[in-house]
């Protein structure tokens, strides 16, 4: 018979305290360690590992909206990167593993990594708390070094995650080229074989998920990761086709550096952006951003195609967003909008061969519905006359 | 023009009722005009106000030409009505009806389901797009067939061709199986040839919910797992959405298989629902089926996630796109999203075997169950034991409840046997080998659920300890945290009794000492991340803080809430009726303002449709989850009256706690349910009753056998349905009925009724607001007493039944209303012996009948009995005058016997039937020849009639055999049937008996001689095993079969009105027919009494 932890968890010794001085009590299921982090929450039903994995939660404790977590455990094919980015991790519950592809355990994952976690928690109080009082600031407490006022303390005291450049963080500190042999292009579940690899690109590694790559590598391109500090000349000399400019964590207003390399590297290549990229982007044409209530987390968010009048489902991650009225619609086009709130999901340079979009074509986790994007690249790249051969 | 989806049948129930309705009211919100045929009387949708003209007429190509006809409707939505619409649509197609009279098919064209439903084309379009399905070959010779076998491995199906149900087919795991199976499906297979198919059993099974318009917008609306791996029909599976054990991969290339079945079958706009086989191993996914449709799946995912399906469909349908609508539930964001739920949903079948002593148990790819009930839960634990209790099986969640000794009581060999097996009760299995210390990995070797499920189920098992280790309710009122982690695990305050040794009562008053009492969660379509409007709410433990949105704080003045409490899964004896009470009752208080809370637990019926009340909770209808309920919305009121059994037998314990019980009182139901203190009643009042008596024990039981005189009828007091109801006719049946019955009602007795032979029995409906008492309809039956009322087909206005006996049945009538002070409605049996009428039953509550009267004279019976419950007057509601009406409707009973091979066909007291259907015309004949079209008995014009009739049914056989004689039957007899026939002078062809030889009955049907059989059961003992076969045969041979003499009597007329029109039988709409109704007045917002002083 199993051993059930029953009455640990009745004790429920570990908290969240957030920021506006309330406590979620729950039980540890991750690594020992109390940290602080901004608290939001996703939505998606499936695909806790890509989300944990991804860079773009560093600094975050994500909270999972579906209530059974852990399900199909964790295995290396899943993963987004190389390591566990989500500050700490919320739920209701946190299960056992059972499925074929599974290679550990998530709880047993979360303690290697180094990150804690919660479950036994509230999660759809918690997330109606964060949904009209918007994202907020928390700590969480699984040692039991802090009592809960003090855990609010620490909350409040934390800085935050304007302003800060998280992307130097997590981005690579060397440039390296993806997947040579293609292994990890035709992992579990995707595309089997590879178109040859004739264009040439380089990623801005701002939080980058290896979906992206992986998604660039179908599409016939052979990829350069680099740092996200890497100047445009830096990048012109390596005569890349075209730039894709990665997803990541935090404030895009946080990274004037790379806005400034994106400016410059405006006409002289083609350039897509996925997510930060898009935000990144979209600074760079003369745009503001500004932070979201409690952000988009999720992959069920439906996005229009303003050009085509159709509508995808896509996977989304981000709490910032490109102010459609600080757009100069005389340099570019709004291209997609979010038909829940409206919101800017899409944007094209009219002069140049730049666009970029707020949400996810990569996938991992969500629906394959954008995939196609990732084609469109390839044709800007192909028809700009830009290519380099 | 819209078809439904006909009579409630195994596979069909009021999922497509909800479907239709929802199309119903979305087309004509745009503006259409819809033409609705239906020939289910129970629905709500052919209500006369959900379509502009409404046909209750036969489901048969025939009659929907002659709707096309008269009503050439610009386009036909085929999509709504389940499988029988589809089919139906087909033919219509087919025929070239559609073409004739320009009718356009939209959601789904003749070719999209020609490709989605033929298997062949179906697997074409499968490879076509690089899908998987189950590996096959056929094979003409054994030679062949084990050239596939070496291609494709163990275990291998083999189907042979052409047999009836897969006859002589079954899984080969070895090589001495595969041998004799192959060579006994060469045999039988009319064409000698066999499928080899890869086995799947034993692997995962997933179902998406699609929606597609017509720019190719595509969405999931659902994704459901099951918890039986496949083997089991998905229908008879127990599944839970969201998917659980799927990585995102998985659940992604799933998704991209779904829509692209979609694409290419073809499907422009509306959903489908497509079926997946996963292999656990290695995850190789397979495609079993896709339905281009909205299905009971559909209507399972619409209610698991706030979409609603079959509306969305139907706005598609008329060229509407998913960003074009609005999501119903947050009421800002569109309609073109994928819902994320924040809960787990449960779906557990119910059966029907304890109707079917001699059907066979064991799920397989045939459905069985006859119902279903559905829970929300914030786990899964939570999720299964709510729907353990919903299922109303009397289970209070996964075992701890007393009742596990069938299951702790086997021993080690045949607890590994029966979880091998599939079948109703294996969840309990499940647990026995989990109390016994089994593994997961062991139980999940032999039964092959996943270790997901089973973790859980096993957490479940091992927590009665953690309770009962508590020592004692009061050392548990102690330890809050345990309470609240039991709770949160989803136990039943019945539950946490039987492990204490407490009553039910305390425990529920120890967890309001401690505040122990559940959250309401909102159904809301996007897991919390939108504030969302609609008022639709589960129960969860351990969610609190911030109260969920509900419209009583925004909806200005305070109005009385009124609670309906629904019927629960569908079951024979209880099903789509009650729910059209209760949606009746939700309508019309509404209307006349009040605000209507509904606990149900169905997630096929319109009563659990979101737009139905003001607010909606899906609850197990238990004390427990009722009693909250109540007390959480401050109801002033719960009427217990329309949902059939289940709130009746509610109804005593919520009034002891608190609950005003609106209408007729408890104690009422109860003087009229409790046979003792209703025998005084009816002395009182000077009404007759078959001489009676009650027994708790044999020797008891035979004493009043002894006095009142052998046959006699007996029953266990308050069921429904006639559950174990028999017709007794010697000494040592009634001592095993004695022994068997105690398990039937544990605290009541046996009721025995002296048996009136050659009674005409009737039903009466009746309203009464304690003032005025009203007969809704007389209804004479057609089949004599002692046949299960459910069962027997009947018929308004009386059309037999003299002057004086209607007069009598009218005073006794008011009688029983006055005397039982009767809020509400009330119904009644008699049976009527020449001029003596006797009272049989008073249920004073919504009885079956209620729609079908209310269709057949078109006065809203369930709508006025609501408002008269809450106060209102008949005199007030322009009710005051039984209407009889000047056509004829028939009501007949639908079976499931097909379902059940080999099973005998006999009716009894002993309720079998799963819906009715109703045929209405001007004249009586046609209407009942209608009704047995609709019905599926298909009576043939002309041919060969085989007649075997008992020795007391000679006399009218006799007549009767003349009349099929001059409308041109040839007859055919055995011997018995025979003599009688040739002394009366009638010639016809005797046959063997099925035991003494060749050619009988059953060669006849095999050689296509007879397509009619009239076999009217021997009395008293057990049918004679020749009956049961030739019937059971027939059955399988699709020939309609009479049981029963008054039946042929019936039929017969019916035929002759058919020649005598020459064939032209007229289709007229319910409107029409109701036009000479009376007018009632149904108060509105304004006029009524919702609005609180």
């Amino acid at each position: 018979m199993t051993t059930f932890h029953w009455a640990e968890q009745r004790k429920k010794p570990a908290y969240l305290a957030l920021e506006d001085g309330t406590i979620f009590r729950g039980w540890s299921v991750g690594a020992a360690v109390d940290r602080v982090g901004e608290v939001v929450f996703n939505t998606g039903l499936t695909g806790y590992q890509e989300i944990i994995s991804d860079p773009s939660y560093a600094g975050q404790f994500v909270t999972f909206t579906c209530p059974e977590i852990g399900n199909v455990g964790m295995n290396a094919a899943d993963r987004e990167s190389l390591s566990i980015h989500a500050s700490g991790l919320v739920m209701h519950a946190c299960n056992a593993a059972s499925n074929w592809r599974s290679e550990s355990e998530l709880g047993r994952a979360l303690k290697d990594a180094g990150v804690p976690a919660l479950a036994g928690i509230d999660t759809r109080r918690l997330t109606r708390l964060l949904r009209d009082q918007g994202t907020m600031k928390g700590f969480m407490c699984v040692t039991g070094a802090a009592d809960e006022a003090d855990g609010v303390a620490q909350a409040r005291a934390w800085q935050g995650l304007d302003g800060q450049d998280y992307a130097a963080r997590v981005s690579c500190a060397q440039p390296y080229a993806w997947d040579a042999d293609g292994r990890e292009t035709c992992s579990w579940g995707m595309a089997a074989r590879l178109p040859p690899a004739d264009l040439k690109i380089v990623a801005y590694d701002f939080g980058i998920k290896w979906n992206i790559l992986r998604g660039l590598r179908r599409q016939g391109m052979q990829v350069t990761v680099v740092p996200a500090k890497t100047t445009a000349a830096a990048v012109l000399a390596m005569k890349p086709d075209g730039v894709l400019l990665s997803n990541g964590p935090a404030d895009p207003a946080a990274l004037p550096y790379a806005v400034a390399a994106i400016r410059e590297l405006l006409g002289k290549v083609p350039m897509m952006g996925i997510c930060l990229g898009h935000q990144l982007l979209g600074l760079a044409l003369g745009g503001r951003t500004y932070r979201l209530k409690f952000g988009h987390h999720g992959c069920n968010h439906p996005v229009m195609d303003l050009a085509a009048g159709t509508v995808a489902i896509t996977s989304q991650n981000h709490n910032f967003a490109v102010a459609a009225e600080t757009i100069d619609t005389a340099r570019v086009d709004v291209t997609h909008i979010n038909l829940n709130d409206q919101t800017v999901e899409g944007i094209r340079c009219k002069a140049f061969p730049a666009f970029s979009v707020q949400y996810h074509p990569e996938a991992c986790p969500g629906p394959h519905d954008a995939a196609p994007l990732f084609q469109q690249f390839r044709t800007s790249i192909t028809v700009s006359g830009c290519a380099a051969r | 023009m819209l078809i439904g989806s006909g009579p409630i049948v195994i596979g069909q129930a009021c999922e497509f009722d909800y479907s239709g309705v929802q199309a119903c009211k979305s087309l004509r919100e745009e503006g259409y005009e819809v033409v609705l045929v239906n020939s289910n009387p129970a629905t709500i949708m052919t209500d006369p106000e959900f379509a502009d003209r409404t046909y209750i007429e036969p489901l048969s190509a025939d009659f929907l030409s002659a709707v096309i006809r008269r009503e050439r409707p610009d386009a036909l939505l085929p999509t709504v009505g389940g499988q029988t619409a589809l089919n139906l649509a087909m033919e219509l197609d087919k025929a070239g009806v559609l073409e004739k009279y320009g009718v356009e098919m939209i959601g789904a064209t003749a070719e999209v389901i020609e490709r989605a439903e033929d298997r062949s084309l179906f697997k074409q379009a499968m490879l076509k797009i690089g899908l998987d399905m189950p590996r096959s070959g056929s094979a003409r010779t054994i030679d062949e067939a084990r050239k596939v076998r070496d291609t494709l491995g163990y275990p291998l199906v083999i189907r042979p061709g052409f047999t009836l149900g897969g006859a002589g087919g079954g899984i080969a795991r070895d090589e001495a199986a595969f041998e004799r199976i192959v060579q006994q499906g060469l045999f039988l297979s009319p064409t000698h040839e066999v499928l080899v198919e890869e086995s799947i059993e034993g692997w995962k099974e997933f179902e998406l919910e699609v929606m597609r318009d017509r720019k190719d917008n595509c969405v999931i609306v659902c994704s459901i797992e099951n918890l039986d791996p496949m083997g089991v029909h998905t229908g008879d599976s127990i599944t839970v959405a969201p998917a659980q054990t799927l990585t995102d991969r998985e659940y992604q290339n799933m998704r991209d298989a779904a829509l692209a079945v979609m694409r290419v079958i073809g499907v422009e706009t509306g959903g489908s629902n497509v079926q997946f086989a996963l292999n656990p191993a290695n995850g190789r996914m397979v495609v079993i089926e896709m339905n281009p449709r909205v299905s009971r799946s559909s209507a399972l995912a619409s209610k698991a996630t706030g979409f609603p399906i079959a509306k969305i469909a139907a706005k598609l349908a008329v060229g509407y796109t998913l960003d074009e609508l609005r999501n119903d539930i947050t009421r800002q964001t569109p309609a073109c999203f994928e819902p994320s739920i924040d809960y787990v949903v449960t779906k557990i079948p119910r059966f029907a075997f304890e109707k079917f002593p001699s059907a066979d148990p064991v799920l397989g790819t045939q459905m069985k169950s006859v119902g279903e009930t559905m829970s929300i839960g914030r786990t899964f634990k939570e999720s299964l034991q709510k729907a353990l209790r919903s299922l109303e099986t009397g289970r209070a969640g996964f075992g701890a409840d007393g009742k596990d000794d069938p299951f702790e009581a086997r021993d080690d060999a045949s607890l590994e046997a029966a979880l091998r097996t599939p079948h109703s009760n294996r969840l309990f299995d499940i647990r026995a080998a989990f109390r016994r210390g089994w593994s997961v990995a062991r139980i999940h070797g032999i039964c092959k659920v996943d270790p997901w499920f089973l973790r859980h189920l096993e957490e479940l098992a091992a927590y009665e300890d953690e309770i009962r280790a508590a020592g004692s309710l009061a050392e548990l009122e102690r330890d809050a945290a345990r309470f609240m982690q039991a709770k949160q695990f989803g136990f039943s305050d019945r539950q946490i009794a039987w492990i204490l040794q407490a009553t039910e009562d305390a425990v529920r008053a120890a967890r309001q000492r401690l505040g122990l009492v559940p959250a309401y969660g909102l159904v809301d379509t996007c897991a919390a991340e939108f504030a969302a409007l609609t008022p639709y709410f589960y129960s969860t433990y351990g969610s609190g803080g911030l109260p969920e949105a509900s419209p009583t704080a925004q909806s200005g003045a305070p109005r009385r809430k009124i609670m309906i409490i629904g019927g629960g899964p569908n079951r024979i004896g209880q099903g789509i009726e009650f729910d059209y009470c209760c949606v009746h009752a939700c309508f019309a208080l509404r209307d006349a303002g009040y605000e209507t809370v509904m606990v149900n637990s169905n997630p096929e019926t319109v009563s659990t449709d979101y737009d139905t009340s003001d607010m909606l909770y899906f609850e197990p209808l238990t004390l427990e989850d009722v009693l909250h309920v109540y007390r959480h919305e401050g109801c002033a009121g719960a009427i217990v009256q329309f949902g059939g059994q289940t709130p009746l037998n509610l109804a005593r314990a919520l009034e002891a706690n608190g609950v005003t019980i609106i209408g007729t009182s408890p104690y009422s139901i109860d003087q009229a349910e409790d046979r003792k203190q209703f025998q005084e009643l009816a002395a009182r009042l000077g009404l007759r009753q078959p001489e009676n008596g009650l027994a708790t024990g044999a020797d008891e039981a035979e004493a009043v056998a002894a006095r009142v005189g052998f046959p006699v009828l007996m029953r266990p007091s308050f069921v429904l349905g006639g559950r174990a109801m028999v017709i007794v006719f010697d000494r040592e049946t009634l001592r095993t009925y004695m022994r068997e019955a105690v398990e039937v009602s544990e605290d009541r007795p046996v009721l025995i009724d002296r048996f009136l032979a050659n009674a005409c029995e009737v039903d009466v409906d009746c309203i009464s607001d304690g003032e005025t008492h009203v007969i809704g309809a007389i209804m004479e039956h057609v089949e004599l007493a002692g046949i299960h009322s459910g069962d027997s087909a009947c018929i308004i206005p009386a059309p037999n039944l003299s002057k004086s006996v209607k007069a009598v049945i009218r005073k006794q009538t008011f009688a029983l209303a006055e005397a039982l002070k009767v809020k509400g409605l009330m119904n009644i049996q008699f049976a009527v012996q020449g001029e003596d009428v006797y009272i049989l039953e008073v249920n004073p509550r919504a009885s079956r009948t209620v729609p079908f009267v209310s269709k057949t004279t078109g006065v809203p019976l369930a709508k006025l009995a609501a408002l008269v419950m809450v106060g209102e007057k008949l005199v007030d509601l322009g009710f005051t005058q039984e209407f009889i009406p000047q056509h004829y409707a028939v009501k007949e009973a639908v079976f499931p016997f097909t379902r059940f091979p080999g099973i005998d066909v006999v009716l009894s007291p002993e309720m079998k039937s799963t819906g009715e259907v109703m045929g209405i015309d001007g004249n009586c004949g046609l209407a009942y020849l209608k009704s047995q079209i609709a019905a599926g008995n298909r009576l043939p014009k002309g041919g060969g009639v085989f007649l075997s009739v008992r020795d007391e049914d000679k006399g009218d056989a006799v007549e009767l055999a003349r009349k099929l004689k001059q409308l041109g039957f040839t007859l055919y007899a055995t011997l018995g049937t025979s003599t009688a026939l040739w002394k009366a002078g009638i010639r016809d062809r005797a046959v063997f008996r099925i035991s003494s030889g060749h050619p009988n009955a059953i060669d006849l049907i095999e050689s296509d001689e007879i397509n009619w059989i009239i076999s009217t059961p021997t009395v008293g003992t057990e049918p004679a095993w020749d009956e049961v076969k030739m019937r059971a045969h027939a059955v399988t041979r699709n020939i309609p079969i009479t049981t029963t003499i008054n039946g042929l009597r019936w039929s017969i007329m019916g035929l002759k009105s058919y020649q005598t029109a020459h064939g032209h039988v007229k289709v007229r709409s319910i409107q029409e027919y109701h036009e000479r109704s009376p007018p009632v007045r149904l108060p509105t917002r304004v006029s009524g009494k919702g609005l609180q002083a």
